[in-house]
């Protein structure tokens, strides 16, 4: 059955080039010997995937990143999963505010979140601290963890648990060895798009970062306003290859478009 | 219920809701009220309260271009993200499963990867020594380069680019929630297939399109990075420009007006077509 014709196969052609046409750029520019940006250049080489590894500023700023993203995410995962579970299975008063409070991360523009926190760190002496960072970062991905919890407790046949605690298991019982498994799939999910998202978080990183404590994305948005040289290129393609990878796997884990639609 | 059950819920949510109140509320609060702090360019901010921060934003045409530009740049990004987004969505969930997988990770799976990135790959194709450039250049079709970077144009593609693929996604899952039996029925009562997408298939997804276009709008308007690196210095928005008050001018206080104004001009765009559209839509939404 082919309902689309020949036009639209024409826009999704053109759609599907003007998606990768950037992307595909990065990785080519990245290969060039030349000291500037250039495109056709003559020989190719790998010259600047080597620089890499001399610009340790920009390996450090990967490991931070990651190990941020880590942090972010187990604290958003840890803060969520209670929260989540009162509210996909009590009604109580303050339900509300607490799930509007806990969603209000997306609501509100990094940039302003990332003013306000440089204002409140600076009050607090912690500005540019990497703990301030992780817990800016942490509270920035709490709705993407809260969501996937929230809809993985929603699915969830509570009278499972009642059969537990009729038997005699106790409280914490319950959830270890019944409910955390099977909310396990969301919280999983949740850690994951948290940690993609914090890794790539530019525009709050910004302002509560400092010289020491600057992640990967903050580095390089510091290197490009000042030039854009090969260097970045070759760094934005092993970026480019870390989320194909990443990519291809989470496909196999849980499709696609399950992750995708937890980033919005 | 036990007084033990009831008081659950709290033991459950309170970490989380302290920690937001902490994080969240407790900054955004301050930084309303740093934007009536005054501000000295020689000693710096004095906690006296004043309007002048804001008034010196809402009466200077030097802010007025800037609020006006970032406007235009989050309407125009939305209503192309909409032009595009729809019929790409709609492409996708026709695909066979097999190469849907494939046009998923091409369309949608540039979100995973960093908008620094991104951007980069634009300004290496529009750049003035850039790849669309030279080859314009080569083909003999124009003599001195034109200019790309550091233009509105450039700017919007860039925008356009990264944000498309939430509208997609947007419209897609409303796609997916599509019963084909009403457009079966439309094309045996005799409905040509573009009255079946116009009449039938296009009135269903719009709390899709709608969703998806305050996402894309939202994000357009307090876009950073991308304007940031394709618009320069020269060509200023609301974030850039909230950006650069905080720390090159570092005039912390004007800064903060700006950010609340920003927040304010969002929720209130964002929420206002939200409560309009649930209103004019209501069937939909059932």
């Amino acid at each position: 059955m082919n309902r689309i014709g020949p036009v639209l196969w024409t826009f999704h052609a053109l759609f599907a080039l003007f998606m990768l046409a950037p992307l595909v750029m990065v990785v080519l520019v990245a290969f060039t010997d030349k000291g500037f940006i250039a495109l056709p250049f003559d020989g190719a080489s790998l010259r600047w995937f080597r620089a890499i590894a001399t610009n340790s500023d920009f390996v450090d700023a990967f490991w931070r990143s990651v190990w941020l993203g880590v942090a972010a995410a187990t604290g958003a995962t840890l803060l969520s999963v209670p929260a989540g579970m009162a509210i996909a299975w009590y009604r109580f008063p303050g339900r509300e505010a607490i799930l509007g409070l806990m969603l209000s991360p997306l609501m509100v523009p990094h940039i302003v979140l990332g003013i306000a926190l440089l204002r409140f760190f600076t009050q607090l002496g912690v500005q540019g601290t990497i703990g301030g960072l992780a817990f800016a970062h942490a509270v920035l991905v709490v709705p993407f963890v809260l969501r996937l919890v929230i809809a993985a407790a929603t699915g969830f046949d509570r009278s499972i648990a009642q059969a537990a605690e009729s038997l005699g298991a106790s409280r914490w019982t319950v959830f270890r060895r019944v409910e955390l498994p099977l909310l396990m799939p969301g919280v999983a999910g949740g850690w994951l798009i948290a940690f993609i998202n914090s890794f790539d978080e530019l525009t709050m990183s910004v302002f509560v970062a400092s010289p020491a404590t600057q992640t990967l994305p903050v580095k390089m948005y510091h290197h490009i306003v000042h030039t854009i040289d090969p260097l970045l290129a070759s760094i934005s393609t092993v970026l480019i290859v870390l989320t194909l990878v990443l990519m291809l796997a989470l496909d196999r884990l849980y499709g696609l478009d399950r992750i995708l639609a937890g980033k919005t | 219920m036990s007084t033990a059950a009831r008081g659950a819920p709290y033991w459950l949510s309170s970490p989380a809701a302290l920690v937001m109140l902490a994080l969240v509320a407790v900054p955004l609060l301050l930084t309303l009220s740093l934007s009536f702090y005054e501000f000295d360019p020689a000693k710096g901010v004095k906690e006296t309260f004043t309007w002048a921060n804001y008034l010196s934003v809402l009466t200077d045409e030097y802010y007025h271009e800037i609020f006006l530009r970032s406007a235009w740049l989050a309407l125009l990004t939305t209503l192309i993200c909409i032009v595009i987004g729809v019929p790409e969505a709609y492409v996708l969930s026709q695909l066979p499963q097999r190469w849907r997988a494939v046009f998923i990770v091409i369309v949608l799976g540039p979100m995973l990867i960093s908008v620094v990135v991104r951007t980069l790959g634009w300004a290496v194709l529009l750049g003035s020594e850039g790849v669309i450039n030279n080859g314009l250049r080569a083909l003999g079709m124009i003599d001195a380069p034109v200019r790309m970077m550091f233009t509105f144009g450039g700017v919007l593609v860039a925008l356009v680019h990264v944000l498309v693929p939430f509208m997609v996604l947007a419209v897609w899952t409303s796609l997916q929630k599509l019963d084909p039996a009403t457009e079966h029925a439309a094309e045996s009562l005799g409905a040509s297939r573009a009255t079946v997408l116009w009449r039938i298939v296009l009135p269903q997804v719009i709390p899709g399109i709608l969703s998806g276009g305050l996402i894309v709008f939202a994000l357009a308007a307090s876009a950073f990075a991308t304007p940031s690196i394709m618009g320069g210095r020269r060509l200023k928005v609301v974030p850039t420009t909230a950006y650069d008050e905080f720390l090159s001018a570092l005039n912390w206080p004007l800064g903060a007006a700006i950010a609340v104004l920003l927040l304010v001009a969002v929720l209130a765009i964002t929420l206002g077509i939200n409560r309009l559209v649930e209103r004019r839509f209501r069937q939909v939404f059932q």
